[in-house]
């Protein structure tokens, strides 16, 4: 045979040896030692409850004042909507309630509503974000139906079911017979007011048709210092939701009586919606919410738990690493 | 060693001459140094080795059939492998022949065919050195030029674009994007919905493409190359694409033939010429080729060529067989596989030939033989796509569940929906109130469907095809270029041909296993002899000194190493073969030159199982020499001569094979004149018919090889391949049952088995061999009541595991499988065999190699894995699960059919027990966690859509879901799936036994994919939940909290994998944390778009601190579950990986001594291949 003889003549086609194609790099292999994981465990522990009873006590430290107007600010008819529909009848409401601890400024003014779907899939998708910010693409307004234009073919600027919708309640909250002033400035974001509402842009043939969804816009006021609708146009994430209405920038006491004028105009009647209105002090997890503090708690007291029992566990049915007697063939009864 | 259905390799007849002419084209160039070992050989039996002489081409195919080995060259049909009907006709023959192979029916019943096919009808006709007129002609011949691209610039897109949705995938890709373009429907935006299904054609077609550059670029070099073409009477060059079918051709030394020619003349003055095949059927060693006597002496003259006529067969791929005749000065000559050189061969050791090209381009027969890789499907891969469908199930509920909350919801709010703001079902814009995309209760619900199957749709891991692919190739890569599985010897590396079936190495069961040369080397050795009755067990005394003088007197190219062997072994006693033409053999027997002149040949053919050549001696006389088969010569050997010698050499044949040698037989008559005269004028109508060649010769052969005297017997040994026995305790060790199946006889066999360790004498050994189906049923009954009776003799020794202590090894022939297979008795068999240890095979044709593995096949869901090197394991080999070939000796049919080749049966551990371990470990692993890392994402987006008024709004924004699986979440996946490795390779070695892990499909199985469903499930709801809790009543934005979403699931599933890395890479730190960090960038990238409704969310939900904090607690609490599990279960209820790792890591064994124990057996020098040269 020549063939050893041939391939001595012949390149050898052998592969050429690296770390890399043998498979060999250098790696980090690293082990669930009972270490380890106890470590590990503990670690969760000590990190995670401490977070939780930062965030407990940080939403114990919100004050939060909560009502439900939309019940009581009507007549109790069964002509709700009829009631909100009516553009001639006085829906002037007047709630009061008193602070329960201290706020500290700046107090944040929001609304609420339940049953409200802003992720509606019709709704979410009925907005131009084009038309807002560019004023060539005014009437770009085919993702807005049934709102894009007006019956006479213009387009409406903000065009959409969203903008439509714009959330039209009021509030004017006095303290101690005084007026509280609510700062409407700023409440939008600062994005929203300098990239995506345009500083040129203004409402035209807003809320022109013969079903009214919600506020009106001046239209002397360009949508870049719209803040409501700008707010409203942040979708919310789910059916239940606060926006925010206003801050005021001057701290609340205990016991004091606040008195609030609102404008129930809005029309949730039509699907039960609630209104709320909120007070509230925010701190770093935001407003009053125990979920994160007490979930901290719960993954983290668990963990020590896990970590106590894996501790008992390792002493008590010890398992010494690597041993080849644990091999499923070494393990068959070798025992005479 | 054919694969068409035209066999024609008993037909290698040497062309017509006449007796003393001296042009018989044999293949013995050089001259050999023939002897006999011992005095008491006679001169006539100094021939010998001349005798064994073959026709070159006929070299492949026999190379293994000298003796026993007579079933290697049983050909067979591809397709008609598996024909019950020629088991059947097989058996029924067998009642008198208890070795005849049902497979030779197929194959005669080629020759007729193949004879007709050279009727005018069928014929091409080939106008020597006349291009013009050859191609005139009513069949339009193929030029030269070839073509494997597929596509062509203009070609490209719409063909590769059907050929890409061929695939269901793509076409499920195209099905959810045409949906989405549906104004009702339009879940996502256009460009977001088409980006999976562009990125997946933009990917594979990019894939194509280079990949038909690059044949592009080689057909081009090719179709450029030069060759030498006959014009006007003069030598030019031309362009090989421009070559046509009638051109005369030169072709000087070292040169690559263009296309496939008969030869007119070369250089030598005999016309021979040699020619390697390697490119086309990886035999390395010369083959030689004639040209015609007749035109070897026209041609010099080159005026002097034209008008000849050459009628040959149609293209096919046969590579070994060419049928036609040339009429030459109205004489017909017929023309044979020795005459014609094919496309693709080298030319050696020959300064020029010139020859006609017959067949061009395509249809060369080594373009016919140019087929794509077989494909099969991976075990993996069909339970992926049971679960897959399950999956789809699981879609289907959802958006089932979605769509009929949805109807309800419609129906509860039904009053509602007109003033609703958030609904609006009436458009007053128009002077006329109409419906706004109101469509009715059902349409409604309907519509939801679709669009809950556009959001979801990411619950069919589609991805997975590619990424799993992606892994192959990198897996694939690994494999080839391991060079602990580089062959040395044959400069071969390892290949792999079917790149979908990787991860079934790692879960193989049973081997299947040829013998020669596979196991073995199929180099031999010779190493005693029986001469007269007398035995000659002296093989030991031939000192390798001695050995390597024969060779360096001359370097003999035999075709058969059984013929090697033996000519060697006379060399070594002093008889050398000094020269051997095509009409005499000289021969230097102890230092006197003698002249045989070789009358006549009769080819070896597996019916007859012997050769012979008849010889005129320096005496005058004129003798037949036979050499074969035992079984076959002693029918033919006249036992009245001398009884007691021929008892004598029975006995030697058997202690022969019983040391595992392989035994030839010897016979010699002579012949009286009348009796050659006979012979002489039936030989050459017969050689020279048109019309049933092969039949006639035979039937010549069978009237001269009788009445034989009885001259002795050799045992030649053919080595086991290094580590063949440490290879087959591994696999034995790793759970792996190996059958041996070989041609051999059952002593033969036996012994072979015992030296590579396949049989121990521990075993109790089971033999059936019979020659009747109730004694069959006899025999295997008793075998199972021994079975029976010694496992419960075990059972009351040790308590059940008795199995280590009375192992059984059955043995059975191919006699008596012949009324097994295929009869109620399979079922007997199997039960049989699937207790024994070792099964070994004897006397088996080819088919019922194949019938063994279905045995096993059809009746378990155990992986079978068959490996062989010759054309007899084509049809195991394709019928397994996994087929390998060993690229040896023998020809590359078993390497064409099968999914993996590789040089050496010792590979199959590193193959088996490392790559496949790691293959099956990655691939398992992988589509587990696609499936997972997909199923979180569709349910954070199912919980979200049960708080929108289940109307398929996402939070998460369409880009990010499309990007999810293409960028967030892709790479990681894919570099673990490459990269990572359980184990090393040391530990895997030590302990073949770890290999049962994949076995057992312990890393993919129901339970797995349960568990982590339920475990998706919870890290979903961990995902979903936490913000959904931690931003209840606030003023949190959709897009902001979809963004938190996104990012959660994306660190999770990165985390979630991390998790599962046992071994960090660099690179695979740079997948994991920069596929994080990638999504935070891509999410930053969407979000600083001021046109979408998401602006600058996320920087401002990202100030946040409740933002951060989420984060951190959906990660944790999502993942200690699955932390503690997993702890646990590595505690408690450990596995041989988990422990084998901690080993590893700790250093209970020793993996570095362990890992340079392996290098002797793939780095060892071969002694017999350095001996050989």
């Amino acid at each position: 045979m020549s063939s050893d003889d041939g391939s001595s003549k012949k390149v050898s086609r052998k592969p050429r040896y690296s770390r890399f194609t043998q498979q060999e790099l250098p790696a980090c292999k690293p082990i669930l030692t009972p270490a380890l994981v106890i470590g590990i465990l503990m670690c969760l522990g000590i990190i995670f409850i401490p977070i939780g009873l930062l965030a407990l006590s940080a939403s114990e430290n919100v004050v939060e004042v909560v009502d439900r107007y939309d019940d009581v600010c009507i007549p109790s008819t069964d002509q709700k909507v009829g009631f909100i529909k009516d553009p001639a009848t006085n829906k002037t409401c007047i709630r009061s309630f008193t602070i329960p601890k201290k706020m500290r400024k700046p107090v944040y003014v929001y609304y609420q509503l339940d049953n409200f779907y802003q992720n509606h899939r019709r709704y979410v998708k009925s907005r131009s974000d084009r038309q807002l910010w560019n004023p060539k693409a005014e009437s770009s307004t085919t993702p807005c139906d049934p709102e894009g234009q007006t019956s006479d073919g213009k387009p409406i600027v903000p065009c959409g079911l969203i903008a439509w919708s714009l959330f039209n309640d009021t509030y004017m909250l006095s303290k101690n017979d005084a007026a509280l002033q609510i700062n409407k400035k700023d409440i939008a974001w600062r994005s929203d007011r300098t990239h995506k509402f345009g500083s040129n842009i203004y409402p035209k043939n807003f809320q022109n048709g013969t079903l009214i969804g919600g506020a009106k816009l001046d239209e002397s006021i360009p949508l870049s210092q719209q803040e409501d609708l700008m707010v409203w146009m942040r979708t919310s994430a789910l059916p239940t939701f606060r926006k925010l209405y206003g801050k005021i920038e001057t701290d609340l006491e205990a016991n004091e009586k606040i008195t609030v004028t609102i404008q129930n105009n809005y029309n949730t009647y039509s699907f039960n919606g609630r209104k709320k209105l909120v007070i509230s002090t925010a701190t770093w997890i935001g407003g009053k919410n125990d979920f994160i503090g007490k979930m901290y708690m719960a993954v983290g007291g668990t963990s020590i738990v896990l970590g106590v029992i894996f501790s008992l566990l390792y002493v008590f049915k010890p398992r010494p690493l690597g041993d080849p007697s644990y091999l499923s063939w070494n393990k068959s009864p070798t025992l005479d | 060693m054919m694969k068409g259905s035209q066999q024609q390799w008993p037909l290698l007849v040497p062309p017509p001459r006449t007796p003393g002419k001296e042009e018989l084209p044999i293949d013995i160039d050089s001259s050999i140094p023939v002897s006999s070992m011992s005095k008491p050989y006679s001169d006539s039996q100094i021939e010998m080795s001349g005798d064994f002489v073959r026709n070159p081409s006929s070299h492949s195919i026999q190379s293994k059939s000298s003796s026993t080995h007579s079933i290697k060259g049983v050909s067979f049909r591809e397709g008609h492998d598996l024909n019950p009907v020629s088991y059947g006709s097989r058996g029924a023959s067998l009642g008198s022949n208890p070795v005849r192979y049902g497979s030779r029916g197929a194959s005669s019943g080629g020759f007729t065919s193949s004879y007709k096919e050279i009727n005018d009808e069928d014929a091409r006709l080939v106008y020597v050195n006349d291009p013009g007129r050859t191609n005139q002609q009513r069949f339009k011949f193929a030029g030269n030029s070839i073509r494997t691209s597929k596509y062509s610039i203009l070609t490209f897109l719409p063909r590769n674009l059907f050929e890409q949705f061929h695939r269901i995938a793509y076409i499920y890709f195209l099905v959810i994007a045409i949906l989405n373009q549906l104004p009702q429907l339009a879940v996502f935006g256009r460009e977001a919905s088409i980006l999976p299904l562009a990125m997946v054609l933009f990917v594979t077609a990019v894939k194509d493409a280079y990949e038909d550059y690059r044949r592009h670029r080689s057909d081009r070099i090719e179709n450029n190359r030069l060759a030498s073409v006959l014009v006007n009477g003069e030598y030019e060059d031309k362009k090989w694409k421009d070559i046509c079918v009638g051109e005369v051709i030169k072709v000087s030394g070292n040169q690559t033939l263009p296309c496939d020619m008969v030869l007119l003349s070369t250089s030598d003055a005999t016309g021979v010429a040699y020619v390697q095949t390697t490119n086309l059927d990886g035999e390395s060693n010369l083959k030689t080729r004639y040209a015609k006597q007749e035109t070897q002496m026209r041609t010099p003259v080159v005026g002097n060529i034209g008008g000849l006529l050459i009628k040959c067969e149609k293209p096919n791929r046969n590579i070994y067989g060419f049928q036609a005749n040339m009429e030459i000065d109205g004489k017909r000559i017929s023309l044979g596989p020795s005459n014609i050189i094919l496309r693709g061969c080298e030319l050696k050791n020959t300064d020029w030939v010139v020859g006609v090209a017959v067949y061009a381009g395509k249809e060369t027969k080594a373009m016919l033989n140019n087929a794509g890789a077989p494909s099969k499907r991976s075990r993996l891969e069909k339970r992926m796509n049971k679960e897959i469908i399950i999956l789809s199930i699981f879609l289907v509920a959802l958006c089932t569940v979605v769509s009929i909350c949805h109807g309800a919801w419609l129906r509860r709010h039904r009053e509602e929906l007109y003033l609703m703001q958030f609904y609006r079902k009436y458009d007053y814009s128009e002077p006329e109130v109409k419906k706004y995309e109101y469509y009715g209760w059902g349409m409604e619900i309907f519509f939801v469907f679709l669009m809950s199957v556009i959001v979801f749709q990411v619950m069919i891991p589609i991805s997975l095809y590619i990424s799993v692919e992606l892994v192959r190739i990198g897996q694939a890569y690994f494999m080839i270029r391991d060079d602990r599985m580089f062959d040395k010897s044959t400069n071969s590396r390892f290949q792999c041909r079917a790149l979908n079936i990787n991860e079934d190495l790692g879960q193989i069961k049973y081997v299947f296993s040829d013998k020669t040369g596979t196991l073995t080397e199929n180099k031999m050795e010779f190493q005693c002899a029986s001469v007269g009755g007398v035995d000659y067990d002296n093989g030991k005394d031939i000192s390798t000194e001695d050995w390597q003088t024969g060779y360096s007197v001359q370097e003999y190219q035999g075709e058969s190493p059984d013929e090697q062997a033996l000519a060697y072994a006379a060399a070594s006693y002093g008889f050398m073969l000094v020269e051997r033409s095509s009409g005499h053999i000289v021969i230097d027997i102890q230092g006197k030159r003698q002249r045989f002149n070789v009358l006549g040949l009769h080819e070896f053919d597996s019916d007859r199982k012997r050769m012979s050549v008849i010889v005129g001696c320096p005496d005058q006389t004129v003798k037949v020499f036979v050499k074969g088969a035992d079984t076959t010569m002693f029918k033919v050997i006249d036992k009245s001569l001398n009884l007691n010698m021929v008892n004598a050499t029975e006995s030697h044949l058997h202690s022969y094979s019983s040391k595992g040698l392989r035994t030839l037989v010897i016979g010699m008559r002579e012949l009286s004149t009348s009796e050659f005269e006979q012979w002489q004028s039936s030989y050459e109508s017969a050689s020279t018919a048109l019309m049933g060649r092969a039949k006639l010769l035979r039937k010549v052969a069978n009237n001269v090889e009788n009445n034989l005297k009885l001259l002795g017997a050799s045992g030649i040994e053919d080595k086991l391949q290094q580590g063949v026995p440490e290879a087959i305790e591994s696999l034995r060790t790793a759970g792996i049952k190996v059958w041996v199946l070989t041609g051999d006889k059952q002593e033969t066999a036996i012994s072979i088995g015992y030296s590579s360790k396949l049989l121990t004498s521990k075993m109790t050994q089971i033999v059936i061999n019979n020659n009747s189906k109730d004694s069959c049923r006899k025999n295997l009954d008793d075998a199972l009541q021994l079975y029976k009776k010694l496992s419960n003799v075990s059972h009351s020794n040790d308590g059940g595991h008795g199995a280590g202590t009375n192992q059984l090894a059955l043995i059975i022939d191919g006699t008596s499988l012949v009324y097994i297979l295929e009869t109620e008795l399979e079922e007997k068999l199997f039960e049989l065999a699937s207790k024994c240890t070792a099964v070994l095979c004897c006397r088996v044709a080819p088919l019922q190699k194949a019938g063994i593995v279905a045995l096993i096949k059809n009746r378990t869901d155990d992986m079978t894995l068959a490996i062989g090197d010759g054309a007899n394991d084509v049809s195991m080999i394709q019928k397994a699960d996994v087929g390998i070939g060993i690229s040896g000796q023998e020809g590359r049919q078993a390497v064409m059919a099968s999914d993996f080749s590789m040089g050496q049966f010792r590979f199959l551990v590193p193959l088996l027990l490392i790559h496949g371990h790691w293959n099956y470990q990655r691939i398992s692993y992988m589509i587990l966690y696609n499936f997972y890392r997909n199923v979180v994402l569709v349910f954070v987006l199912f919980w979200y859509v049960l708080f929108t008024g289940f109307t398929l709004t996402t939070a998460i924004t369409d880009w990010s879901s499309v990007l999810y699986s293409v960028i967030y979440t892709s790479l990681p996946t894919i570099v673990v799936g490459i990269l990572d490795k359980d184990l090393g390779r040391g530990t895997l070695l030590q302990y073949p036994q770890l290999y049962g892990a994949g076995q057992r499909g312990e890393s993919y199985n129901g339970k797995l994919f349960w568990v982590t469903i339920l475990d998706t499930m919870w890290q979903s709801v961990a995902a979903f939940f936490i913000p959904l809790a931690a931003y209840w009543d606030s003023t949190v934005g959709v897009s902001a909290l979809g963004d938190l979403w996104i990012l959660a699931v994306v660190i999770l599933v990165n985390i979630h994998l991390a998790m599962d890395v046992i071994r960090w890479y660099t690179i695979t730190h740079i997948a994991i944390w920069g596929s994080i960090l990638a999504t935070f960038i891509c999410v930053m990238i969407i979000d600083a778009l001021p046109f979408l409704p998401g602006y600058w969310a996320f920087f401002m939900i990202a100030k946040t601190k409740l933002f951060w904090v989420c984060l951190l607690g959906i990660v944790v609490a999502g993942m200690v579950p699955r932390f503690v599990v997993k702890v646990f279960v590595q505690h408690c209820k450990p596995n041989d990986i988990h422990i084998a790792r901690e080993a590893e890591k700790f250093g209970n064994l020793r993996e570095t001594n362990a890992e340079t124990e392996m290098n002797p057996i793939s780095d060892l020098p071969r002694s017999t291949a350095t001996a050989t040269t």
